[in-house]
């Protein structure tokens, strides 16, 4: 299988290489269990059919040494280790992914025009989605109801740049669909939290929902709406959100 | 229509990154000067979703996002001057960098610009601090990519010119933060793509005062 179970591994560090995990080959993943942006990471590894191991971080207990040293500037996950070399931020990890592994399955198109495109949509669920939706279940009143029309807006956008294609990518899974896929994860709290349904304002992204759930590599990375919805509840909590 | 067209705003830092890579590429395009008040049919047509400059016209098709934009030159125009090194690790470097002054950089200076009082003094914080991130990842090289300019000295070296209106409004010095940044900002301009493409950093202070009000 692609990934081993959650266990912590011991990382012999090189002082001499700050970032770099000595002795450590080929690919770890620090990741955060329901992160849509860890899972794009899973799911494109997945794709690809290359193997690593999953390290988990607990975000909800504190950032550990091992994540601050990989990814100082941000602190964030996913962080992927190759070689002991870090990678951040998911899109980049996954154009990583294509440069780095050219015989594994692309999920880029090759042609410059398709990628810009590709580049685009992911860019536009990276600027929009999770903050949109993160709104909707932080906020009440009239901030909750503007960002309810923004979820609305920002679906019905995606809804038509889908178009009657199966994917993102056109007859293939590809970038923009291993973006966006962790977050058909969230549709169920989004639809909850902001009182609409999901096949009634984009028809076509609920059944793309649907089909993207049906490949091996989104079901194996993705958790059921219902534990999201209730990892949301725990966030609430944490934040002190009522 | 010119084959290659570049729907854009004089002072956008954004705009001017894209004339940056296209000269560097010897790439023949027709400048569009657009109007922000009132959006051409044309730009609302090509970029329907953000309704921003600057958008790359290509064959009549729509490049929008700098960066995208950026990665696309580079893309079509492979032969000449790469932007974006061979080797996969250190592209992702350079795809990280550029990311970050697109969201640190640019988030300080709203930031710096249009609050006052206590939010001003983080956001001042933030972006000294945000600067010697970049001043010590540049270190003693010439260029952020190594020994050729490339994908992050053109992301970067446009918002240079708004050096001058950050220690205008944040009451600090660049120069005494981040030297070798000031040094690498002024090897860059005496390439002659980057010194057209600027703005005069006078002239973005003028620029910024009218849009934000007085300092």
């Amino acid at each position: 299988t692609a990934c081993t179970t959650q266990t912590q591994t011991q990382i012999d560090r090189d002082p001499k290489q700050p970032g770099a995990m000595a002795g450590e080959k080929g690919l770890v993943l620090l990741d955060f269990w329901v992160s849509p942006f860890g899972q794009r990471v899973r799911i494109a590894l997945a794709e690809k059919g290359l193997p690593y191991e999953y390290a988990e971080e607990d975000l909800m207990a504190g950032k550990s040494d091992r994540l601050l040293r990989a990814n100082p500037v941000h602190k964030k996950i996913p962080v992927l280790l190759h070689d002991g070399r870090p990678v951040n931020e998911s899109l980049i990890i996954l154009q990583y992914l294509e440069d780095a592994f050219p015989d594994a399955p692309a999920l880029l198109p090759s042609d410059p025009y398709a990628r810009a495109q590709a580049r685009f949509w992911a860019d536009y669920v990276d600027k929009k989605v999770y903050d949109c939706g993160s709104r909707l279940w932080k906020l009440k009143g009239e901030p909750q109801a503007q960002a309810r029309a923004e979820m609305l807006d920002i679906l019905k956008t995606l809804d038509g740049a889908l178009g009657d294609k199966p994917f993102f990518g056109g007859d293939k899974f590809g970038f923009v669909d291993a973006a966006f896929a962790p977050f058909t994860a969230w549709f169920h709290s989004y639809e909850r939290y902001g009182e609409f349904s999901l096949p009634e304002v984009a028809p076509k992204i609920a059944a793309w929902a649907k089909r993207c759930g049906e490949r091996e590599s989104v079901a194996k990375s993705l958790y059921s709406p219902d534990k999201v919805y209730d990892f949301i509840g725990l966030l609430k909590k944490k934040y002190g959100i009522e | 229509m010119a084959d290659v067209m570049l729907l854009d705003f004089w002072a956008s830092p954004f705009g001017q990154r894209c004339r940056i890579a296209l000269a560097e590429k010897g790439v023949a395009y027709e400048y569009s000067e657009q109007n922000l008040e009132q959006k051409s049919e044309l730009l609302l047509r090509s970029n329907p979703v953000h309704k921003k400059i600057p958008v790359l016209l290509h064959g009549g098709r729509p490049v929008c996002e700098s960066l995208i934009i950026l990665t696309y030159i580079d893309e079509a125009w492979p032969e000449m001057m790469p932007l974006l090194p061979r080797d996969p690790y250190a592209r992702a470097q350079a795809r990280f960098w550029a990311n970050y002054i697109d969201n640190k950089i640019v988030d300080c200076q709203t930031r710096l610009l249009t609050t006052k009082g206590e939010a001003q003094e983080q956001a001042k914080k933030d972006m000294i601090g945000a600067l010697k991130t970049l001043d010590s990842e540049l270190g003693d090289k010439d260029y952020f990519g190594g020994q050729a300019f490339g994908f992050v000295d053109v992301a970067f070296v446009t918002l240079t010119p708004w050096f001058y209106t950050y220690e205008k409004y944040g009451d600090f010095s660049v120069e005494e933060h981040c030297p070798r940044i000031v040094a690498w900002a002024a090897r860059c301009r005496e390439r002659e793509s980057v010194a057209k493409a600027l703005t005069d950093p006078e002239k973005v202070y003028e620029i910024v005062q009218e849009e934000y009000g007085a300092n």
